[in-house]
């Protein structure tokens, strides 16, 4: 079966699928995934406020985006938005929104949810001490949050934020479903230009793995390194 | 300084604190000791309002703790506080604990927090750990830090949370030492302690709770000599066999 796999067909491609597809994969990853801890971080403060209609609004979010399909949340974005951009400006026409923000801001919605649970658990799982003892000190609500649990619940945290990068690198390859010339776009394109198939999906498969199996290395690594001495 | 009247709370129908009533003079040391849930520390918690208050008033230095316009953060920033468990910020070191809520709070800059920062830490014989994180230094000298930090605001009043209950017995005089210090150089204190030898030292006053009721308040040798209620001298000879 392998005997007509062509190494020489991958090797060609292999400008196009990084320097076009690669580079978009990873920058979108890198922005939704800053995009997604800091509205993420701002939904848990959210769900966690004593005000019980900001909590209800973040958790009613979070709850409702965590039961879409992902494939689903990106369909709506990218056809919706354009319509979405009309009514909000009263233009006469729907919107032009570039793909690749299109992409970013849904990646970002739809990832805040993951990191806003993950920053939740952060935050309550510091011992209650913590706070008691910034606010004995006299810091207020705020700053206790900003300069004492945050920190510590985010450093915390990292190595799980991280993982969900992680999960969110792999997730990008979906906006393929809106031919969008991510990694996996880019790849499919040239296998069905050239009929290589199998070489472009066995050595798509192999990109993801080794970069995925290197990010979780380095995660557990860090791990080490950031956390906090007891 | 402090002034204590009639505060109740309940937790449900579990009333922790009932009526209790008592008052600690300017540079007096005051201790109050008890069984274990006998209230007293969520007395000392109510003190700097981080337990609220069903009834009653409690005023710090002429600003009442329970009022609505009270700046409590104003308020706590002059009432240092001690835990059992340090409650040191892991995540900075051992200088930036003690400058964090002076910049923050108290808007000191940053050379004159860390300035003062070093010189309580040389009053607590820790300057060499300045750079140091908690997480590297013994129970007891985390303990000396904290009561460092809360020095570091200058504060008309201390409170003291069972300073030393979660130390190895080695590390308790270390902290003890800093406290009895810091009562003869005159710093109004609240302490809630089993270390009735520190109670004996330097303190003015002791209080006794039980099932969340001041029981008695007496002077430091009324109260070792004779103290009139039964549960108190229970108390006593269970503590002080040993």
């Amino acid at each position: 079966m392998l005997s007509g796999f062509d190494l020489q067909a991958v090797i060609n491609a292999l400008p196009y699928l990084f320097l076009t597809g690669m580079s978009f994969t990873l920058t979108l990853t890198l922005f939704a995934t800053l995009g997604g801890i800091v509205f993420g971080t701002l939904l848990a403060l959210m769900r966690l406020s004593r005000y019980r209609a900001l909590s209800y609004v973040a958790a009613g979010y979070v709850n409702l985006l965590r039961s879409l399909p992902l494939v689903l949340v990106i369909f709506w974005f990218y056809f919706l938005m354009p319509y979405l951009g009309q009514w909000v400006t009263g233009a006469s026409r729907p919107m032009r929104i570039d793909p690749f923000w299109s992409s970013v801001i849904t990646f970002t919605l739809f990832e805040a949810c993951y990191f806003c649970e993950i920053i939740r658990s952060g935050i309550q799982s510091l011992p209650k001490g913590q706070t008691m003892a910034s606010h004995a000190l006299g810091l207020t609500g705020s700053q206790s949050m900003l300069y004492v649990v945050l920190p510590q619940a985010l450093r915390n945290m990292l190595p799980l934020m991280l993982t969900q990068t992680i999960i969110l690198f792999q997730d990008t390859s979906l906006v393929y479903v809106l031919s969008i010339t991510d990694f996996l776009g880019a790849t499919a394109k040239i296998a069905q230009r050239d009929g290589r198939l199998l070489e472009m999906y066995i050595f798509a498969a192999l990109v993801y793995f080794v970069i995925s199996l290197f990010a979780s290395h380095a995660v557990r690594r860090l791990q080490r390194r950031v956390a906090i001495i007891r | 300084m402090i002034t204590i009247s009639d505060v109740c709370k309940s937790y449900g129908q579990f009333q922790v604190l009932s009526h209790c009533t008592t008052s600690v003079a300017k540079g007096e040391v005051v201790v109050v000791c008890g069984p274990s849930g006998s209230g007293k520390s969520t007395l000392i918690k109510t003190v700097n309002g981080l337990e609220p208050i069903d009834s009653g008033d409690i005023v710090i230095d002429g600003v009442s703790v329970s009022a609505k316009d009270t700046n409590l953060s104003m308020l706590r920033s002059r009432v240092g506080m001690v835990f059992q468990h340090f409650e040191l910020f892991p995540h900075l070191s051992i200088i930036q604990n003690l400058m964090l809520a002076q910049v923050k709070v108290l808007k000191r800059s940053k050379p004159d927090a860390r300035k003062k920062g070093m010189a309580l830490l040389e009053r607590v014989g820790l300057t060499a750990h300045a750079q140091k994180f908690p997480g590297q230094l013994s129970g007891g000298q985390q303990q000396r830090v904290a009561i460092a930090r809360a020095l570091a605001m200058d504060p008309v009043a201390m409170l003291f949370d069972e300073p030393t209950s979660a130390l190895d017995p080695e590390m308790i005089n270390e902290v003890l030492d800093v406290m009895v210090q810091l009562a003869r150089e005159g710093m109004t204190m609240m302490v809630v302690t089993h270390e009735m030898g520190f109670a004996r030292k330097v303190a003015n006053r002791v209080i006794f709770m039980d099932r969340g009721e001041i029981v008695e308040d007496a002077d430091k040798d009324a109260f070792f000599g004779q103290p009139r209620s039964e549960r108190a001298q229970q108390f006593l000879s269970k503590i002080l066999v040993h």
